[in-house]
């Protein structure tokens, strides 16, 4: 359970550059990152209460990509990862996503991961955002990875290569994830593409009861070591893709571990 | 050193005259608009650019440097003559500068030549393609202008050529794009959207041209100075009233009831950010600018009340 201190006192505490309109360079303010936080922080503690494991293994300061798995219809894991490093770390730490261009292109959604630094994902806005000293989120699976379905809840699908070489160019640890409740919260029977292209949106997950609306189940993300990778990022591909089996590797013990946290939890309750 | 500034009569470039004067330079202005009380001291020909009498100018003058500050940016006015003003005054300088000796040609274009769109990255860098013409055909001459600026580094590698790519600037002179914009009392915004606009102080604007004449960097370069602000934070600031308008409804508004009469692809720059790096212009000339963007927004407050 996250510590109880006020959101804007941890918002406050953020160690980004905020002009006196309480803006960062990047468009991050803080007013929205309060709101934002406090929305997201009732989901965290009361609606899924999520336990984090492992935090300490994400730097406190410095760059760092934080690289782990989709797990349920839309990205409420991306939600609680971003909530478990504001909440519950110290200092807290603003994690920034590398989010679907739809979700930049909506109206009201725009606005919302413009001001809370969720930026659409580019490799130039990765790259820059790390050798500003960020903290980076990246799920390699991509829209591939939340269009999962419940059966194939714990699974990963192919990892894209690039967050490996920007981790290589720009000399950044990558601290592993994996990421488990998201597809019981969202348990997807099949993805209609037609009510997506409707909505300006990939697809929208349809579950047993219907509407795509979370169910409220325990959730668990576990942080592993940070992994460090010597090289330049100009490697041939057979070089990354062994880097990037690596991390998969990782991962997929995290996601074990932390689904094993999940049901322990759910027997405890 | 002789510096002809074209494109005189705008805000912007009496600023950079005058600020060249005082620098010690002997300034000669050009336009087809009268500038009515410019310095005594300083020659300024009505004549427009693309007519014999410019050549004239330029071939009895001899200047050293050529600042083009000629070019029409605003979305109101019409396409055709928009881009004949463009495309043919830039092709004039350059033609004249090359003819009659002139060292140095500062090019001063928009950084809307990026485009605004959901996935343009923050923070342009000048190796960049112009992405703003895709959703935004109207801005192509300001482009092609821009690209036939750019030519010259390789064309005419006895001329050096600097081509800057300026933010928004927002001042006394309460004309520009971002200073249209905060005319009334009320701004509409597209709904759901609050893009970061990127701007300079005109005071700084007219030093980064300067230093630029100056420095003589060549190669192209973003020129910006404070990190961007969102446009509804921008308008709150100065003391506006933000209505936000659903993107639909905003578009059929357009050139009625007072609203301007813009392009539709012109919405997309109020919905999508255009920021740019501008460290590559800052390690050629030192610049630095003197007034933040808080200060900026206070003084556009106090000059500009609604």
């Amino acid at each position: 359970m996250a510590r109880d201190e006020a959101v804007r006192d941890l918002v406050d505490k953020l160690e980004l550059p905020f002009n006196s309109l309480g803006v960062d360079p990047y468009g991050v303010s803080k007013k929205h990152l309060t709101i934002f936080f406090r929305m997201l922080g009732f989901l965290y503690n009361r609606y899924f209460r999520v336990k984090a494991v492992g935090l300490e293994n994400v730097p406190n300061r410095g760059r760092a990509m934080l690289v782990g798995n989709h797990s349920g219809g839309y990205a409420i894991d991306g939600a609680m990862v971003l909530t478990s490093m504001l909440l519950e770390k110290n200092p807290p730490r603003l994690a920034q996503g590398m989010v679907e261009k739809f979700m930049n292109q909506l109206a009201v959604s725009s606005i919302w991961m413009a001001r809370t630094g969720q930026l659409t994902g580019l490799p130039e806005h990765a790259e820059r955002l790390l050798l500003d000293d960020r903290l980076l989120m990246v799920f390699p699976e991509g829209a591939k990875g939340t269009a999962k379905l419940f059966k194939e809840r714990h699974s990963l699908v192919d990892f894209g290569t690039g967050f490996v070489r920007l981790a290589l160019k720009t000399k950044t640890p990558i601290v592993p994830f994996g990421f488990a409740g998201g597809g019981e919260a969202v348990p997807t029977v099949m993805n209609s593409r037609t009510l997506g292209k409707l909505l300006g949106v990939p697809y929208v997950p349809i579950t047993p009861y219907g509407v795509a609306a979370p169910l409220p189940v325990k959730m668990a993300v576990h942080y592993g070591k940070p992994m460090v990778f010597e090289g330049t990022g100009g490697e041939e591909d057979s070089v990354i893709k062994g880097y990037v089996d690596q991390v998969k590797t990782q991962i997929a013990a995290l996601i074990e571990s932390a689904a094993a946290d999940r049901s322990g939890n759910e027997a405890k309750s | 050193m002789k510096v002809l500034v074209v494109g005189v009569g705008g805000a912007l470039a009496r600023k950079v005259a005058i600020r060249l004067r005082e620098g010690g330079h002997s300034v000669i202005g050009l336009d087809r608009r009268p500038w009515w009380d410019a310095p005594r001291d300083m020659q300024v020909h009505e004549v427009d650019i693309r007519k014999r009498a410019a050549e004239d100018v330029f071939r009895r003058e001899r200047p050293d440097c050529v600042v083009h500050m000629a070019t029409v940016n605003a979305l109101s006015a019409a396409g055709e003559e928009r881009a004949r003003i463009n495309m043919g005054g830039t092709r004039a300088v350059f033609d004249h500068s090359v003819a009659y000796g002139v060292k140095h040609v500062v090019f001063v274009g928009r950084h809307t030549y990026y485009g605004a769109s959901a996935d343009s990255p923050l923070y342009h860098t000048e190796n960049e393609p112009p992405q703003g013409i895709g959703s935004f055909p109207e801005l192509a001459d300001l482009v092609a202008a821009d690209l036939y600026a750019a030519n010259m580094l390789w064309r005419e590698q006895k001329l050096n050529t600097t081509v800057l790519r300026l933010v928004y600037t927002l001042g006394p002179s309460r004309t520009g794009t971002l200073a249209s914009f905060l005319r009334g009392k009320v701004v509409p915004m597209v709904f759901g959207f609050d893009p970061l606009f990127q701007f300079l102080d005109e005071d700084d604007a007219a030093t980064s041209i300067v230093a630029a004449v100056e420095k003589r960097p060549r190669g192209i370069f973003n020129v910006a100075g404070p990190p961007p602000v969102p446009l509804g934070t921008i308008a709150r600031v100065t003391g506006r009233t933000v209505v936000p308008v659903p993107e639909p409804v905003l578009q059929q508004l357009l050139g009625r009831f007072g609203f301007p009469n813009l392009p539709k692809g012109a919405l997309e720059h109020i919905k999508f950010p255009i920021v740019v790096d501008a460290s590559a212009f800052k390690t050629a000339t030192g610049f630095t600018h003197a007034t933040s963007e808080v200060e900026t927004l206070a003084r556009y407050k106090r000059i500009s009340p609604v």
